[in-house]
């Protein structure tokens, strides 16, 4: 029998210059790994291409494209698979040159450490710069600096520690990143899969080692989250919530709230093909189904009630741009995020990064491979994460509604809403913040106890109004969550204040009672005031 | 609080469902493309995990080129029943009655006609804005850029200069009348993550990937099976062999190996051993260089 292997996976992206052999050093792990079939390496063999200047050119196995294996450039993203009795890995392998950032942003999106490629004749270049810069932008903490092409300087000492030395400049700028340091030549294989002789200075792991060794990025700690990709329902007496974790951890029993209305439930299953879980965590796909009918549907969240998400119609973002259209102020697109697509106006864009020197530069528009600030505004609010702390819940990407072709991909930064500016708050989250239900009481038998029905609410910090004119309609102050007491008839109302006790502080306990038993006040203790939001 | 990761067959489980369920969510017509073979099975079972304790909400399509092995077409209506699934079948009937075969028109010709234009008329007429495939980046070079969701034009056609960029597990599905997205859930599947997989969950699978003494002829450096449609060449007699399918195509086209793997379990031994690729004995992939891109670009999957 094979067991599972218990393995966590790591997901490298690579970027590097021209000729500075990154598709040779994939090449060379696939090959010592034995990850690469010999009838592949065959074909590699027989081609008309082949640039390297003895034995197979490894760069072949990975310049997929036609086109690519002709100009001797990669062009897209490819990813490579491979193993070891320790370790699986996914390489995301892009291209360094300027024009291919997306791609680059792209393969680092989803990495959990970077291998950056240096050139020992030539050191850090502003490739590398921006390989750096763009990794680390996009959550990427664990950086590995292969300085290749050792055998052409002789594997002398002094260029590996001058490398590492200009490589403090740059690491300076990537707050939290950290660094380890390589001595390599793909093309013979030194300190790649094995310690190399060459290199008797060094006394680190190789490359694959390393790899096999490092942590990945640890699971993250972050609160409850998930996105709701759609509503499984086979028969009425089953509605589930399906969807991956995002992050955090859920159990049957927890509270959550759905957003962004922020209506509050409890987790009642965790459903799966293979039973029921008592837990379930980051990246897993589960049904939830909930204890009690809620409005939640494909687009909303599913958030631990003790820690919600941030809510804005106003965002900072940073934008990577992926499209030979540019990115104008007041352009208007639509934002994916999670399962959530909202229609998105690009107010206004202040400055744009250059990640080969790591200047800011003022601009107004992006180009395709720009990185910049901008600041969006969407038609509802959005709830988010912010990038740096939550990168499920704090990437986004931006379609056009025309082409529909993905524009460009953002990083949300902050919120640009004031608290007194977040106005649109839905009937649904009023009510979470109420900690109450909207209702209408009608109390025309005993309209002498409004006023101390209304007292006796607001010391239950519930919002209560006394409604006494019969004209006033009552939708607007219930869709405004308040508890309305009307001392007119209103044969709508949902509590009919009729055969009450006499005595009034009877009555009054008598008419809390039955907001209790009609739901008014919710689960008990799910909502209290001052709790999440 | 921090969890452990998850193993990484249950990562790719996990990435594989969500990919599924944002294709139903998705699109108006999704399908899922169902060729029997093991990739196939291993599709469909997730799609099973994905939708419980609903049904799987798209038709299964095969497009039946009438060369398949019988014991395939055996399975696939006993599995599909089993499970509750809608299968849909389609052939080019047009280029079967003109009487399309490898022998007459060469391997490329017949598999673009049988199989390329087959797909493409078949998604065309169920109007389906979605295929899913068992398509892995690990099988060949050009698999390794293609996106998870691949857009393809009114043509069918696949644009690999062009294609979206897919950004953390986001996946843009839009598409206008007539255009399409193929889907690949399981895209950063290995072969031995696909067997592991099917040894754990113990999905059934069709009797020809295991190894029993079977009728051949001797091809080059492939075996194939001796069916009633296969030719013999000149100079060829059938001999005796115990072998294995490791990748089902049509009868006169793909090979077998000689194997004594009897169950998944062997078969991931074989694997650990095996320094050759799976698609190898697939003549069709071979009959130019860059062969698979080009197929890819026209509409094969």
């Amino acid at each position: 029998m094979h067991a599972i292997v218990e393995k966590p996976l790591l997901r490298i992206s690579t970027a590097g210059s021209v000729d500075d052999g990154k598709s040779t050093l994939i090449g060379r792990l696939l090959y010592d790994s034995k990850s690469i079939w010999e009838d592949h390496l065959e074909e590699v063999n027989r081609s008309r291409v082949n640039r390297a200047a003895h034995g197979p050119d490894l760069s072949l196995l990975t310049d997929g494209l036609r086109a690519e294996r002709e100009q001797g450039i990669t062009i897209d993203v490819a990813y490579r698979y491979f193993g070891t009795p320790r370790r699986k890995f996914i390489v995301a392998d892009t291209p360094g040159h300027e024009q291919y950032t997306r791609n680059m942003a792209t393969g680092a999106s989803t990495a959990d450490v970077a291998i950056l490629l240096v050139d020992a004749r030539k050191g850090i270049l502003p490739q590398t710069v921006r390989h750096a810069t763009i990794a680390w932008l996009l959550g990427v903490r664990k950086l590995a600096f292969a300085v290749n092409k050792m055998d052409l300087e002789g594997f002398r000492h002094e260029v590996f520690l001058r490398i590492q030395k200009q490589s403090e400049q740059l690491l300076a700028t990537l707050s939290g990143a950290t660094a380890s340091y390589f001595p390599i030549s793909a093309l013979d294989g030194d300190n790649v899969v094995e310690a190399s002789k060459r290199t008797p200075w060094y006394k680190g792991p190789s490359l694959l080692e390393w790899l096999e060794n490092v942590d990945a990025e640890p699971a993250s700690d972050a609160p409850f989250r998930m996105a709701v990709q759609l509503v499984i329902r086979p028969h009425l007496d089953f509605r589930g919530l399906a969807g991956q974790i995002a992050s955090g951890t859920i159990r049957p029993g927890d509270a959550v709230r759905i957003q962004p209305a922020g209506t509050p439930a409890r987790v009642k299953r965790i459903v799966t093909f293979d039973g029921d879980l008592e837990k379930a965590w980051a990246p897993m796909s589960v049904t939830l189904e909930l204890d009690r009918e809620v409005d939640a549907s494909r687009g909303d969240w599913i958030a631990a009630a003790s820690s919600v998400p941030q809510r804005a119609r106003r965002l900072k973002t940073t934008l990577v741009w992926m499209n030979e259209e540019p990115a104008r102020e007041g352009a208007a697109y639509l934002l994916q995020h999670g399962t959530r697509i909202t229609p998105v106006r690009l107010a206004r864009i202040s400055e744009r990064l250059d990640p080969a020197t790591q200047a800011q530069v003022p601009a107004t528009e992006l180009r395709l491979n720009d990185i910049g600030l901008a600041e969006l505004e969407t038609a509802d609010p959005v709830p988010f994460d912010l990038y740096r702390e939550n990168r499920a819940t704090g990437g986004f990407i931006l379609i056009d509604r025309i082409s529909n072709l993905t524009m460009g991909a953002g990083l949300i930064e902050s919120s640009l809403d004031d608290s007194h500016e977040a106005g649109s708050l839905g009937t649904a989250e009023r009510s979470a913040l109420f900690g109450h239900r909207p209702c209408l009481i009608d109390l025309s038998e005993r309209p002498e106890l409004a006023a101390a029905l209304e007292r006796q609410l607001l010391l239950r910090h519930s919002h209560a109004l006394v409604l006494e004119d019969a004209a006033i309609s009552t939708d607007f102050l219930l869709s405004a969550g308040l508890l309305v007491i009307s001392t007119t008839a209103r044969p709508e109302a949902s509590v009919q204040a009729s055969r009450l006790d006499s005595d009034p502080a009877r009555a009054i306990s008598e008419l809390v009672e039955a907001l209790r038993r009609a739901g008014v006040f919710g689960i008990e203790g799910d909502y209290v005031q001052g709790e999440g939001i | 609080m921090s969890q452990p990761a998850l193993p990484h067959l249950r990562y790719l489980e996990a990435e594989a469902i969500h990919i599924l369920r944002e294709t139903a969510a998705q699109f108006r017509r999704p399908v899922l493309l169902y060729s029997i073979g093991k990739d196939s099975s291993v599709l469909v079972h997730l799609a099973r995990k994905a939708f419980f304790p609903g049904k799987i909400p798209f038709p299964l399509l095969h497009i039946d080129t009438t060369y398949e092995y019988p014991e395939m077409i055996e399975f696939r209506d006993w599995f599909t029943k089993e499970i509750g699934a809608e299968l849909r079948v389609y052939t080019n009937r047009a280029a079967v009655e003109a009487g399309a075969n490898p022998y007459d028109l060469g391997t490329a010709k017949c598999c673009h006609l049988l199989r390329t234009r087959a797909l493409v008329e078949g998604l065309k007429e169920g109007g389906y804005d979605a295929a899913i495939g068992g398509g892995r980046r690990d099988e060949e070079r050009s698999r390794a850029k293609e996106r998870v969701f691949s857009f393809r034009d009114r043509e069918g056609q696949w644009d690999p200069r062009n294609q979206r960029p897919e950004l953390w597990n986001l996946y843009n599905g839009r598409v206008d009348a007539g255009e399409s997205i193929r889907v690949f859930p399981i895209s950063n599947w290995t072969e031995s993550d696909v067997w592991r997989y099917i040894e754990v969950e113990e999905i059934p699978l069709v009797p020809l990937y295991f190894a029993e003494p079977r009728q051949v002829v001797v091809r080059g450096d492939t075996l194939i099976p001796l069916e009633a449609n296969v030719k013999l060449l000149p100079g060829e007699t059938p001999v005796t062999e115990t072998c294995r399918m490791r990748s089902l195509g049509c009868t006169p086209c793909s090979g077998a190996i000689r194997s004594d793997a009897r169950n998944a379990g062997e078969i991931l031994d074989e694997l650990a051993v095996f320094r050759r690729s799976e698609r190898e004995n697939r003549v069709i992939d071979h009959d130019q260089e860059g062969s698979m891109e080009l197929k890819k670009r026209e509409g094969y999957f």
